[in-house]
This record gives structure tokens, C-alpha cells and sequence, in this order.
């Protein structure tokens, strides 16, 4: 709290002319933009990090045994390692920063009309907290032992003890990376929060606020409620690591489930941390490029928050056939289930929007109408897994990684791609390349679904999971499964090429694009009223005023099919 | 280097600084929270800890809980000074505030010490792991706030960011709290 | 529709390949619907030159009912499947019924051992059978499971019979089955256990009455001195 307080007292404004060094621009920056875009940086590079790991194991699982190029033979260690690492990154150093930090950090102060957070060098912190967390998980590889390989939920005793997982240093790297991140993203989330509270611009009512503002700020109040009793449970853990106690550890009267109660208490309502973001997104995205205001915004909030409390009475959903009282099992396959509702009625509303629209296909909105279309899928089958008497088969198969990459993955990589499509103009006041962002988008959605399609099949058929090499289980090689794995890995590899694509577009933009206007998309919300790229302050004009919601496209008084919530109510036409 | 900038409004009614520090008070509970619920859930399930808890030193523990409560009111005092724009007493009383925080530290480590000769360690069983470890993360958040309260205290003496006060002091109160929820807990319950 | 795949050969695999089959229709259906309605959405109100988009707030009862319909049906779905789905973990799970025998099964890295209660029907006696990957069961006969685990978490899990069950160091987990059929069918570690998770499998051997007494009296003797007659509880560590 000391280290921004001087920044309260900071009514400084016109600063037009700074020169600054390199470090001071881009890695000691305290604007809220340019924070964001290390997020977003750094979110991508882990991306890649992710994505080869997941490149190397399922060609391991397609063709076992042989070396794979580009990485060498994967071993048992290796796989596990790899598999690890995959999850952990994906979910804590890809979706968590790209869609909470760095969209938070972008678009909060931007589409709340405020020159930046409220703390801007206790936000440069948060930064560097979260860079150092990604530089000791990457560093775990390279320690005796290697990485941790006791996969992302890390359940002791495997995870507790050396002996068991082989990994001493390295799985105590892996929590305390994990530990340092949740550090970071609470110090941003309570940044997040208080900006949005106090910081609003004159006239932003609470329904004023744009949807995606909302969805950061329920997910950083939702993940500040749920990680407490985790970093807890890490500090327990390492200890059990490092000092020998005996916290999860039955032979000294500790116990294993509790460190599942704890994951997992933070792990599902983490879900709906990263999924809130990816409905805002599409929330925005769908209204500008429907030219349709949001079909019922009240009922999007009220589903967001209830779906948010419900999701800290789900947790042990995960953990039906884990040795908990069977009993248990009836009280969260009723709350699972009944969390079905909120999120279907999210969704309901968001087709409810392009009723009656004018629909552009562009990229973002491509992206935006997959993110509903795929989601769907992974929505309805965890159905069965809530429900108990179904999850005692799928439990711990490829069902499950299917289920939950149908929810991740539209979450993770198509919410962000339409984020970073839609917003593009704005942080780089450039166009993106409309023709191979379609020829990314189609090389993405189709390989997305040709990989998870057969991983639905094959966990149906028992596959389960984390096993690196088949044909140990003669049940698990009858005719056609390993067929369907090398089909998944297959797409898996024509969907990462794909991504070449993305980037080459993405950098050849930032330099060579064709320069866009402060408000390419005619969108109404507060960001697009200032110039593309905004300067440090954000809106060289003054701060500005609101005058209305931000979703009123078409509306019948009007000539222009938007009113931008800052125009003056004397200025209707 | 360029400044940062950032427009203070108060749209909440509650200046930003308080109202982060009760963000981040509530984002505290939750992990004592999960420290203290693990606690209890193995608490219930092993009635032979009461044996344990009797070997810690009650007495040591209620003095520690009386200097807690003593320099959670001079901050308070404090408070009231920086209100009254009297920078000099507020720092003179958040200087007595650390020094209660030194006496809990100076008393914690006699403590441990004693504990730890009699070969009551971390590890001698999940009793003294779960004492060691609750309450090692509230000392760490002692430190944390006296740490604070120097630089708060440094400033108000010269009269300026004397509205940190109150939210060092807040902070402080949150500390204070946790332990009015750990003595009875790790010393008292049998 | 599992079965299709996975053979189902416990007396309540077919209740749990039966919840799996209601819920893909109740969720099938409601999937392929959304998807028409969404897609049928999109092609209708493509943007036309000329033509300007509506404004619904949606907030009008009218309007919201659209939301609020489908909401009370999810519900009265998801009534319907969790019914269904308790049933079926009460059977599986919870009430166990009358055991005609009892097997220990007990996982550690990596591998698995089993302990048979040999032909007096009783285990911790002399004639109890251990064996390392392989449980032999007879057929149409219920069987109850102590399941534990000497290091790690394991998950002893029987594609063929639905049934799996976690592995917890210092806890014995009860559970049951009883095979409808003959065979030899995969047994699987379904709990990431270490390096070795992948070469942990085992297999269950389904014998008629004939076959399994057979195997019962020509084991039996051999392993008998052998075998160790500790209960698990105290078979704390590495071997």
C-alpha cells in the first residue's frame, strides 16, 4: 500500500514530451498499457513454451518410443515433466495473465475514462512478481532432477516427498513459482478493484460499466476469495517438502485429501476466473459487430456473480471417487448441476444479442461466435461429469482433458485472439490483416476440434490419463484408438503451424500495418474516445464524461447506428 | 524517470488507500482462513493434540495477546493524532506501536527457543507443525507491519501522508486480530 | 453406448453406462438446439446494406422470457439427471451389498499386489493367496475391495465393471463388484503416481466356479508360506 500511495496525490497531467531510455520505456514503465503489454508478451512467449511441451508428449503418445524431432526421445520422466508443465503454464502463465492481467490492465482505466490504475507502481510490481514466478518455473528444468512431474494439481504424497516423485528441488520450484504468481495476481486484483470502485469517470454508473470490466473484476474478487487457503496449503506443502513435516502425510497423522480441498477450492472457482474475462470479451465483441445493444445486461451481471458464489460450493466435484465420504458426492453433484444454469443463461443472453443484429464476420467476431459455439460443447459434457454416477467412468480419462480444452482452450486462446484482434487498432494504432487473420482463425477452430473430437472418443473407450506409453494396457490397443491418437497429434501439429500465422501477423502489424483511426470499429465504449495508440494519461483531451450505458447500437432515435457514452446528451441528433 | 499518474477519485466515498488495505485484509482472512481450517479439521480428528498443546506456554501467550491489544490502542491514538493534523504525536505513537510489535517478537522467539531445547520442533508432530507454521505466517505479518509503520511514522513526523496513518493502523488491527483467533486456538484449547 | 467399446461386465456397469446415455441425450439435444438457434441467428441477420440492426434491451418480460424459458428447463433437466446420477452412485458406492468374498487390494509404486483369500473363504489365515498384477475373481459372485496403498496415491480402476476407486497411504477403502462374465480385462493405475504411472497396469482374471477352485487349491498351498498375513495398516513405506 506505501509503495503507490505517492501516486494518490498525482494530479499531474500534460506530459507530453518525455525521453525515455529503453528499461524506463519498456521493463520500469509505471502506464498501465505498457504493463499490459508485458503481460500480454510474456503471456505469449509461455504460450510457446506451453505449446511445445504439448508438441513433444503427444508425439510420444502418437508414435511411442520414437525420438521426436526437435526435443529427442521422451522418456517416462520426460513425459510426466512435460505434462506438468503443459497444465501449470497454460492455465497459470497464459490464461491468467493474458486475460485477467493484461486485458485488466489495458482496459480497465481505458474503458473507465481514468488516466491509470490507482497504484501504478504497486502494478509494476505485480508485474515483476509474476515475471519472476514464470523465470523459477522455467529454471525448475534445468536443477538435478528436472522439472516437477506429479502433474498441475500436484497431490501429496507424490508431491510431498522426494523420494516418491524424484524431483526434490524441482517440485518445490513448481510451488513456490505458483505460490509467487498468486502473490502477484492478488496484489493486481486488488489494484483492479479499488481503480474500478473509486476511480470511475464522472457520470459511470455500476450498469454504465462495460460487461469485460465487470467479468475482470468479479473473476479478481472471485480468485482473492478462493486462493487464500491454496497459498496456505503451498506454504503446508513445502514445508512437508523442505522441513519433513507431516501435513499431508499419513504416516504422521497428516492427511493427503486435505491438500485436494485446498487445490481445488481455489481450482474451480480459478474456471470461472478465466472464463468471466472470455464472456466479457465476446460480450463487447458481439455487441459492436451485431450493432446490437446487450440482450438483457442486469441478467449477464446477476448470472456472472451467482455463478461466481456457486462456484465455491463445487470444488469436490473433482474429487467423487478421491476417498471422500461417498455421501459428499450427492451435495456437489446437486451444486455442479445446478451451476449449469447461470452459465447456459450467459449463454442464452449472448445469442439472445444477435437477434435482429447486422452481423460483420470480421476476425474478432469470428472468434467471438466460435468462443460461443465451442464453448457449448465443453459446457454440456461436464454434465457428466457433475453427475456422480456417470464421473465414476470418465474420471481421470481423456474425456475429462477433452471436456475441460473444450472450456480452456475457447477460454485461453479463442477468447484472447478475439481480444487481441478486437483491441489491436488500439494498442498499436494499427490495422491487423483482416485475410490472414481469417486464414488463422479457420487453421485454428478446425485442427481445435479434429484434436479433441477423438480425445472425447478415446477417453470414452478408456484411455486415462498421464500414461506416456499405451501399449502397456492391452485393453487400450484395440483397433482404431491408436488411430485416433495419431489424429489428435496430427491436428495438434497443423493447428500449432497455424500459429506462425498469428504471429507473423500480429508483428507484422505492429510495424507495417495500415494505420487505424481512434475508433476503427464505431464501438461506443470509452477506450475508442481516445487516440489509437492512447499516451501515457490515456485521454490527452481531458477525462472524460459519461452520458449512458455503453451498449447503445442502433438505436431508433439516431442517424449513426452508435452513440458513444461519452457524447453529450444536447448533442442528439 | 516519468512520474505515474493516477487521478485520485473517491467514487466510493472511502479514500483508495483505505479502501486497498480492506481488499487487502479480506485477501488475508481467506489464507488464515485456510491455515486455521486446516487446523481445525485435524484438530477434531486428533484428540491426543491437546496433550501437546499443554507443553506451549500459555502465559507467555496471554502477555503477548495483552501487548498486541496495548499497541493496536496506541494506534488507534495515533489515528487520532493525524487527524488532529498533529504529525509529531502520530509518529511518536506508531514508534510505541512498533515497539509493541518488537516486545510480541523479542517474547515469540523466548519462546520458540524454550520449545525448540525441549525438542518440541517443527517436525515432532503435526501439532507443533501446524503452531510453528500459523504462527510463524503472523509473525511474518507483524514484521511486515512494523516494517511499515517505520516508513509511516517517518513521514507523519514530518507532517506529511498522514492519512497513513490510519491505514497502517488498520492493518495493524487485522494483525491483531489474527492473533485473538491463534492464542486460544494453539495454547488455550484442550 | 460405452459398451459398444468397453465391454460391461459387472452387475452395475449397465446402470452407469445407462446415466451416461440419458445424459447424452438430454445434453445432445440441447446442444444441437442452441447450436441451430445460433447458427440459424447468424445467417438470418448477417448485416444487409440499408437495414439497421433492432433495439431490444432485452429487459422487457416479453423479451427476457426467451432466457428465462430455457433457465426453468436446464433446471428441471438437471433435476432429472442428478436424480438419475445419486441412484447410481448410491448402488456403486454407498450401500454395499453382502460380500460372499473379500480381496485386499494394495497399490504402491509401481505395481500391484493382491491379496486372495484363498479356499476358507477368510483372509489374514494361512492359505490366503498374494499375487503381484493379477486378481483372480470368480464370476456372478460379490466381492468387496480393501483398498489401500503403501506409498503414493494410486486409483484402482476396472474399465469392464465402471469401477474405479482412489488409493489413499494409511486408509483402507471399501468398495464392491460382482462380474457378470468370464475373461481377462485391463486393470489401471488412473492416479498420476510417478514416473511409473504408466507401466502400472494389472489384470483380473474372471473364472467360473470350477476354474476359480481350481486355482484356489493349486495356489493356495504353494504361496501360502509366503505370504505375508499382516494387515495392511501396518505395511507403512517402501517395501
Amino acid at each position: 500500500m506505501s509503495a503507490a500511495a505517492h501516486a494518490e496525490h498525482d494530479h499531474a497531467h500534460g506530459h507530453a514530451h518525455h525521453d525515455e531510455g529503453f528499461i524506463q520505456k519498456y521493463l520500469w514503465s509505471t502506464d498501465h498499457k505498457m504493463i499490459a503489454m508485458q503481460y500480454l508478451f510474456t503471456g505469449i512467449a509461455m504460450a510457446l513454451v506451453g505449446g511445445f511441451t504439448v508438441y513433444a508428449f503427444r508425439m510420444q503418445l502418437a508414435f511411442p518410443g520414437m525420438p521426436v524431432p526437435g526435443y529427442g526421445r521422451v522418456t517416462a520422466t520426460d513425459y510426466n515433466a512435460l505434462v506438468t508443465t503443459h497444465g501449470s503454464v497454460m492455465v497459470f502463465w497464459v490464461a491468467m495473465p493474458v486475460l485477467i492481467a493484461a486485458l485488466g490492465n489495458y482496459l480497465i482505466p481505458l474503458m473507465i475514462g481514468c488516466d491509470d490504475m490507482v497504484f501504478p507502481r504497486l502494478n509494476r510490481l505485480s508485474y515483476q512478481l509474476f515475471l519472476l514466478s514464470a523465470i523459477v518455473l522455467m529454471a525448475s528444468f534445468y536443477v538435478p532432477g528436472g522439472a516437477f512431474g506429479g502433474a498441475w494439481t500436484s497431490y501429496p504424497p507424490l508431491s510431498a516427498k522426494a523420494e516418491y516423485n524424484l524431483t526434490g528441488l524441482g517440485s518445490s520450484m513448481w510451488l513456490f513459482a505458483v505460490a509467487l504468481e498468486f502473490a502477484a495476481f492478488l496484489l493486481g486484483g486488488i489494484n483492479f478493484i479499488t481503480t474500478v470502485m473509486n476511480s470511475r469517470a464522472p457520470g459511470m454508473k455500476m450498469f454504465d460499466v462495460p460487461i469485460v470490466v465487470w467479468m475482470i473484476i468479479i473473476a479478481s474478487i472471485l480468485f482473492m476469495a478462493s486462493v487464500g487457503p491454496l497459498i496456505a496449503g503451498a506454504v503446508m506443502l513445502m514445508f512437508d517438502q523442505q522441513l519433513g513435516t507431516g501435513f499431508f502425510d499419513p504416516a504422521k497423522g497428516g492427511d493427503p485429501v486435505l491438500w485436494q480441498h485446498l487445490f481445488w477450492f481455489f481450482g474451480h472457482p480459478e474456471v470461472y476466473v478465466v472464463l468471466l474475462p472470455a464472456m466479457g470479451i465476446v460480450a463487447e465483441i458481439i455487441t459492436v459487430f451485431s450493432r446490437k445493444k446487450l440482450f438483457a445486461y442486469k441478467t449477464v451481471l446477476y448470472t456472472a456473480i451467482g455463478t461466481g458464489v456457486l462456484s465455491f460450493f463445487v470444488w469436490a466435484h473433482h474429487q467423487f471417487i478421491a476417498g471422500i465420504d461417498p455421501r459428499m458426492a450427492n451435495v456437489f453433484s446437486v451444486t455442479t448441476l445446478l451451476i449449469s444454469i447461470p452459465v447456459a443463461e450467459m449463454v442464452f443472453v449472448y445469442i439472445g444479442t444477435l437477434y435482429g443484429g447486422s452481423i460483420r464476420l470480421t476476425t474478432p467476431m469470428l472468434w467471438a461466435l466460435a468462443f460461443i459455439a465451442e464453448f457449448l460443447l465443453g459446457g454440456v459434457t461436464g454434465i457428466f461429469l457433475g453427475a456422480s454416477g456417470a464421473d465414476i467412468y470418465f474420471h481421470d480419462t481423456y474425456f475429462v482433458i477433452a471436456h475441460f480444452h473444450y472450456t480452456f482452450f475457447p477460454i485461453a486462446f479463442i477468447g484472447s485472439f478475439a481480444a487481441i484482434t478486437y483491441w489491436f487498432p488500439k494498442m498499436f494504432g494499427r490495422m491487423m490483416s483482416e485475410t490472414w487473420g481469417k486464414v488463422h482463425f479457420w487453421g485454428t477452430i478446425i485442427p481445435f476440434n479434429l484434436i479433441f473430437i477423438p480425445l472425447f472418443l478415446l477417453g470414452a473407450r478408456g484411455d486415462h490419463r498421464r500414461i506416456y506409453d499405451y501399449r502397456h494396457f492391452p485393453d487400450l490397443m484395440k483397433a482404431g484408438m491408436q488411430d485416433l491418437r495419431i489424429l489428435a497429434t496430427l491436428a495438434l501439429l497443423v493447428l500449432l503451424a497455424f500459429q506462425v500465422v498469428f504471429l507473423v501477423n500480429l508483428f507484422h502489424s505492429i510495424f507495417r500495418g495500415e494505420k487505424a483511426a481512434a475508433n476503427p470499429w464505431n464501438a461506443n465504449t470509452l477506450e475508442w474516445q481516445a487516440p489509437s495508440p492512447p499516451p501515457h494519461g490515456n485521454f490527452p483531451q481531458g477525462l472524460p464524461n459519461v452520458y449512458r450505458g455503453p451498449y447503445e447500437y442502433s438505436h431508433p432515435d439516431r442517424a449513426e447506428d452508435y452513440w458513444p457514452q461519452t457524447e453529450p446528451e444536447a448533442a442528439k441528433s | 524517470m516519468i512520474r505515474p499518474i493516477a487521478t485520485t477519485r473517491e467514487m466510493t466515498g472511502m479514500p483508495t488507500g483505505r479502501l486497498a488495505v480492506w481488499w487487502l485484509i479480506a485477501s488475508e482472512i481467506v489464507i488464515f482462513g485456510g491455515v486455521l481450517g486446516s487446523y481445525l479439521m485435524h484438530r477434531i480428528g486428533h484428540k491426543e493434540w491437546a496433550a501437546a498443546s499443554e507443553h506451549t506456554n500459555t502465559w507467555a501467550g496471554a502477555f503477548n495477546t495483552l501487548v498486541l491489544l496495548t499497541s493496536s490502542l496506541s494506534a488507534v491514538l495515533a489515528h487520532n493524532a493525524a487527524l488532529r493534523k498533529d504529525g509529531k504525536r502520530a509518529a511518536k505513537l506508531l514508534w510505541a506501536t512498533i515497539g509493541g510489535g518488537g516486545i510480541f517478537l523479542v517474547v515469540k522467539s523466548i519462546e520458540w527457543t524454550t520449545e525448540i531445547q525441549h525438542g518440541y520442533t517443527i517436525t515432532a508432530n503435526n501439532f507443533w507443525s501446524f503452531y510453528y507454521t500459523a504462527a510463524g505466517l503472523h509473525g511474518l505479518h507483524v514484521i511486515a507491519g512494523m516494517i511499515v509503520m517505520m516508513f509511516v511514522a517517518a513521514d507523519a513526523a514530518k507532517g506529511k501522508e498522514l492519512q497513513r496513518v490510519e491505514n497502517a493502523g488498520l492493518y495493524w488491527h487485522f494483525v491483531d486480530l489474527v492473533w485473538i483467533f491463534l492464542f486460544p486456538l494453539l495454547y488455550i484449547a484442550k | 453406448m460405452i459398451d459398444q467399446y468397453v465391454e460391461s461386465i459387472s452387475t452395475f456397469s449397465g446402470d452407469i453406462d445407462n446415466v451416461i446415455w440419458v445424459v447424452f441425450l438430454i445434453v445432445g439435444f440441447w446442444f444441437v438446439l442452441a447450436e441451430l438457434v445460433f447458427f440459424g441467428l447468424i445467417f438470418k441477420f448477417l448485416a444487409k446494406p440499408g437495414v439497421k440492426a433492432k433495439y431490444v434491451s432485452g429487459e422487457r418480460p416479453e423479451e427476457k422470457r426467451w432466457v428465462t424459458l430455457p433457465h426453468y428447463a436446464t433446471l428441471a433437466f438437471d433435476v432429472a439427471i442428478i436424480v438419475l446420477a445419486i441412484k447410481v452412485w448410491h448402488d456403486v458406492k454407498i450401500d454395499l451389498p453382502k460380500a460372499d468374498s473379500t480381496v485386499r487390494v494394495i497399490s504402491q509404486q509401481w505395481a500391484w499386489t493382491f491379496v486372495h483369500p484363498g479356499p476358507d473363504n477368510q483372509l489374514d489365515t494361512p492359505d490366503d493367496i498374494t499375487t503381484v498384477d493379477e486378481l483372480h475373481v470368480e464370476k456372478d459372485k460379490t466381492y468387496h475391495f480393501e483398498l489401500t496403498s503403501r506409498d503414493v496415491l494410486h486409483s484402482f480402476s476396472v474399465p469392464v465393471f465402471r469401477l474405479k476407486q482412489d488409493a489413499i497411504p494409511g486408509r483402507i477403502i471399501k468398495g464392491w463388484f460382482k462380474a457378470t462374465q468370464t475373461g481377462q480385462y485391463d486393470i489401471q493405475c488412473t492416479e498420476i503416481c510417478g514416473i511409473g504411472h504408466g507401466i502400472m497396469p494389472a489384470r483380473i482374471i474372471i473364472e467360473s466356479p470350477a476354474q476359480h477352485r481350481t486355482w484356489n487349491q493349486s495356489n493356495a498351498p504353494k504361496v501360502a508360506d509366503a505370504a505375508p498375513t499382516t494387515p495392511p495398516t501396518q505395511l507403512g513405506g517402501m517395501p
